[in-house]
């Protein structure tokens, strides 16, 4: 659904990131080096002589390691980087992965080399959802320097997700009891629908108020639904999701016999076989320990 | 060299070892590449290999084939299936084209899970050894 894009506030927010620098004039923490190299070649098992002896050059797909921050990270990091990833983790998405690293050469690192770096963020994704769990894709594009001259770019993509293991099922929201609706839900409770009726002008009213609407009388009794209603309206819930609902799920505007509407489900059908004028019929479904709800099902007729 | 051309596969056994010294000798500390514990913390099974050391492995793959003389001049991957200690990669890579001395090799490395990595390699060979 288009829609989708419509309703993420964060990511609208974060597309803001887009073209601010994530580190300016950053400082490779080691001058381009032989121990470091050889640390490298010997993890990698890469032999290549070009590596060693006197006119050794750096392995080219070691450009990255030259920028890292290591243990003790960089100083002077540009702040919209950290701000972005700080939103990130805010809304949930605490985990990252790389995906992409895109390397151009333009020309080998030798030992002595004093690599500068410039990384701008280039792109922040729509949100997505991955096998991983769902997130953003941020990609940055670095340039590496050495005295002032560009040696190489590096363009990396992360993935910073909210890990796919799902929480335990949050439960439906409460209903909201208070003096005024009370004997609605005593009602529930015995598995009956109550209708309030106004005393004075016999007016039924749904939901449940302290006053009538026709005549203002204050007093009212109750009648009983019979249970048999129609839809009068609807809409199919797709997004935003809330974490008690599995989307896509009918929410009707359901007409009972009596003549007054109340909001509910329509369960047992497929949420796209809900139409305007579907007979449907009162049953009580108990969601958990203590939470029973009157919804409706379609009924042939 | 030409279009069509195939390297030969490598296999690189995926030891917890590799993992571990490859992210440190690429100066990346991140726990999911050395701590198992916290790895699972965060929802995958083991320490899984970063991207810095499957770069550095795509591009030895490629200079191992042409020799020390070539040049890495591109070094483009995408990462898929993680490689978690105890499986094999097998890198394999065929020419997609060529352009006086400079060759674009696609190099495809699968594991047990699936494919790990995918990518593009742009290299440069000197003029004596392009043309065969
Ligand atoms: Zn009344």
């Amino acid at each position: 659904m288009s829609g989708d894009q419509a309703y993420d506030e964060l990511g609208a927010r974060l597309k803001e990131f887009e073209g601010r620098p994530a580190a300016v004039a950053g400082v490779g923490k080691d001058p381009v080096n032989t121990a470091m190299i050889r640390h490298w070649c010997e993890a990698l098992g890469d032999t290549n002589p070009a590596y060693t002896g006197p006119d050794a050059v750096a392995p080219p797909t070691m450009l990255q390691a030259w920028t890292m921050g290591g243990l003790t990270g960089h100083r002077g990091r540009a702040g919209a980087y950290d701000e972005l990833l700080g939103l990130l983790d805010a809304s949930g998405c605490t985990s990252v992965v790389a995906t992409d690293c895109e390397q151009e050469y333009l020309r080998p690192l030798r030992p002595g080399d004093e690599v500068t770096f410039h990384t701008v963020i280039e792109e922040v994704s729509a949100r997505k959802a991955t096998r991983l769990g769902t997130g953003y894709f941020v990609t940055t594009r670095m340039e590496v320097r050495v005295d002032g001259e560009p040696v190489g770019t590096h363009r990396f993509r992360v993935l910073k997700y909210a890990p796919a293991p799902r929480a335990p099922r949050t439960p439906r929201p409460r209903p909201v009891v208070n003096r005024d609706n009370a004997g609605f839900w005593r009602g529930v409770a015995e598995h009956r629908l109550l209708i309030q009726r106004c005393t004075a002008c016999g007016t039924l009213r749904h939901p449940w108020l302290p006053g009538c609407n026709s005549c203002g009388g204050p007093d009212w009794d109750t009648v009983e639904a019979s249970g048999e209603g129609t839809v009068h309206s609807y809409v199919v819930m797709h997004h935003p999701p809330f974490p008690a609902f599995d989307p896509p799920y009918a929410v009707a505007l359901i007409e009972l016999a009596e003549g007054v509407r109340m909001v509910s489900n329509v369960v047992g059908v497929p949420y796209d076989k809900v139409r305007i004028g579907l007979p449907v019929r009162l049953v009580f479904r108990r969601y958990d320990e203590e939470l029973t709800l009157p919804v409706f099902e379609a009924v042939n007729r | 060299m030409r279009a069509g051309d195939r390297l030969p596969p490598l296999e690189i056994p995926v030891t917890r070892t590799l993992i571990v010294a490859g992210a440190i000798a690429s100066r990346d500390y991140q726990d999911v590449h050395h701590d198992p514990e916290l790895a699972r913390q965060k929802g995958t099974p083991d320490i899984f290999m970063n991207i810095l050391t499957t770069n550095g492995l795509v591009g030895r793959y490629v200079t191992d084939h042409f020799g020390p003389t070539a040049v890495l001049r591109k070094v483009s991957i995408r990462l898929g299936a993680p490689n978690h200690p105890g499986d094999t990669m097998v890198l394999t890579g065929s020419v997609e084209a060529t352009d006086g001395g400079t060759a674009v090799v696609r190099v495809t490395g699968t594991n047990g899970l699936g494919t790990h990595v995918t990518g593009t390699v742009t290299v440069t060979l000197p003029a004596e050894e392009a043309t065969p």
